[in-house]
């Protein structure tokens, strides 16, 4: 089905659910008016990013009155947006949750938490333990955080698993200052999100905040890429951005007959060989 | 140098929107920085002014009895081409008052005592003006430690400690910061005559192309020789980075409770912000 879809860049404030949730609110009020099928938000949109010990603070459960707001205006336009969750035995991951017609359609809880650098998320967060695709109105989607994206087997996982757009949740810090045009950290991302859609034959979301946390900044750049990799709408870098793209059914199923390696990818063969390794590894 | 060259465009507006956002979201709208007449500062000034707006930047000249008369030419000469409020504030009369009752202190100490002297006005004029303190401290200095704790170094925001010396220049000809100022040998202007270079025994540009491989690229010893730097350089900038590192740090708090500030009790600085 062919839909728009907008990418709100925005720039939460750090551990201020309550000016978050607004800021949310208000780019969904803004994605309804137009038109748009689907609104993305960043990874962490209703909390901020560097949060170590306010984790539990923040934190809200899948039955917190937030989420059944955001359930409630999913009966207008589908919503995927990025917190802290926390579950009845108080595990606390770096959570996406994607919302349908008044429903929660699919959680996704963050697997690679990044510890490296200047990041220090599994110190604070439990890791998820899947990738897996689910069904919208707008066909199969597949939803990753961040990281995730980084470790090739998780959109591979997705893509197997039928997703045909992949949604991706980001707060990535800017870094890496030198003579060329962008930082560092957004020419590599502009690399990964448009060769993973080549390699999948599948859309890639991209969703990234904007703003500064204790001098660090997030660049934006928020950006649509079609199935063939090129990139169809993107954000403004470094400042707030409401981004509306237009998804056509036609583009992906048009790419999907000139370049059918998702068609042709071996199961079977991916399967017996990891086997193999496992086993090797473990002897 | 390849690696010390940038895009002084995107730097720029990296700079400018933090000091923008870090000042506005503690609910402030000024900054007040000291104005030394030195590259540094002059660039910090230059950065605040396209930031908040000339007229939200309170500059400060702190000169002492043996400073450059020059330096506060160039300050001035920066103050009036951003049109920042701009004030000079002699500090003779109570640096001297100290040293008369210690008067065998060397230049070290005395350097050391007008440094901290400035950051008590410095922070007077933050709560006069309801204006956070810029730092103007370049990652270089900050590295090896060519500053004085909780005098020049001290500050609210940095906007300059992660860019080298040379990265420093680079910028300041991007921005228009006047040339008599960006040519000039860098000085901490203690005594007549003193240039960093001298004091220090390497030009800047040595010693950035040094850090920046050691530091931001992370070449061990061996890959650094296999560049070109000398052992001994090596070991001596490597030592100054060790030694100064107490001053990047926080005081030491000795550990007694359950959750002790900055080891087991951690949030960012910007915390609601």
């Amino acid at each position: 089905m062919d839909f728009t879809v907008a990418l709100a860049q925005i720039k939460p404030k750090l551990g201020c659910l309550a000016d978050n949730f607004a800021l949310v609110e208000a780019a969904v009020e803004r994605g309804i008016e137009s038109q748009a099928g689907l609104i993305l938000f960043p990874e962490l949109a209703l909390t901020g990013y560097f949060l170590k010990d306010l984790v539990p603070e923040v934190a809200l459960s899948l039955y917190a009155p937030e989420i059944g707001r955001l359930k409630e205006l999913s009966r207008r336009i589908s919503i995927a947006v990025g917190f802290v969750e926390v579950s009845s035995d108080y595990r606390f991951f770096n959570s996406a949750i994607y919302l349908e017609d008044g429903e929660i359609k699919h959680l996704h809880r963050k697997v690679y938490l990044p510890t490296y650098g200047l990041f220090d998320e599994q110190r604070y967060l439990a890791r998820g333990e899947r990738f897996r695709a689910f069904d919208t109105r707008y066909g199969r989607m597949g939803m990753l955080i961040c990281e995730d994206m980084w470790h090739l087997s998780a959109p591979y996982i997705m893509a197997m698993d039928g997703a045909t757009t992949l949604l991706c949740l980001s707060s990535s810090p800017g870094r890496g200052i030198s003579e060329d045009e962008s930082l560092g950290s957004t020419k590599a991302w502009q690399k990964l999100t448009s060769t993973t859609a080549m390699f999948l034959n599948s859309r890639v979301l991209y969703c990234n905040r904007v703003g500064y946390e204790d001098g660090v900044n997030f660049w934006g750049g928020s950006e649509s890429v079609a199935p063939c990799g090129s990139v169809s709408e993107r954000g403004k870098i470094l400042e707030e951005d409401f981004v509306l793209a237009r998804l056509e059914e036609g583009a992906l199923r048009r790419e999907r007959i000139f370049s059918p390696m998702m068609r042709d990818e071996s199961l079977s063969i991916t399967m017996a060989e990891l086997r193999r390794i496992e086993i090797e590894r473990e002897s | 140098m390849a690696g010390l060259a940038m895009n002084t465009e995107l730097l720029r507006r990296i700079l400018v929107g933090f000091i923008r956002e870090e000042v506005r979201k503690i609910g402030l709208q000024k900054a007040v920085l000291g104005l030394s007449g030195g590259i540094d500062s002059a660039l910090v000034a230059y950065l605040a002014a396209e930031a908040l707006g000339p007229e939200n930047v309170y500059a400060c000249t702190m000169p002492y009895r043996t400073s450059n008369p020059e330096s506060e030419a160039h300050a001035r000469l920066v103050a009036e081409r951003l049109g920042i409020n701009y004030r000079v504030i002699e500090i003779t009369p109570m640096v001297d008052a100290y040293f008369q009752m210690v008067p065998d202190a060397d230049n070290m100490r005395r350097g050391n005592k007008m440094a901290r002297e400035r950051m008590t006005i410095l922070y007077d004029h933050s709560a006069a003006y309801s204006a956070l303190v810029l730092g103007t401290s370049n990652k270089t200095e900050l590295l090896l430690g060519y500053g004085t704790l909780f005098g020049d170094m001290a500050s609210a925001l940095n906007p300059i400690g992660d860019i080298y010396k040379t990265q420093v220049w680079q910028l300041s000809e991007a921005m228009g910061v006047p040339r008599e100022v960006i040519e000039k040998k860098p000085s901490a202007d203690l005594w007549a005559g003193q240039t960093d270079e001298q004091e220090l025994g390497f030009t800047y540009r040595e010693v950035d192309e040094l850090l920046y491989q050691m530091v931001d690229l992370r070449c061990n010893r061996q890959e650094l020789i296999a560049q070109g730097f000398s052992a001994d350089f090596i070991d001596k900038i490597y030592g100054k980075v060790q030694n100064s590192h107490f001053k990047r740090r926080l005081p030491v708090i000795a550990k007694v409770s359950t959750r002790t500030i900055d080891r087991d009790f951690r949030y960012s600085r910007d915390w609601g912000k």
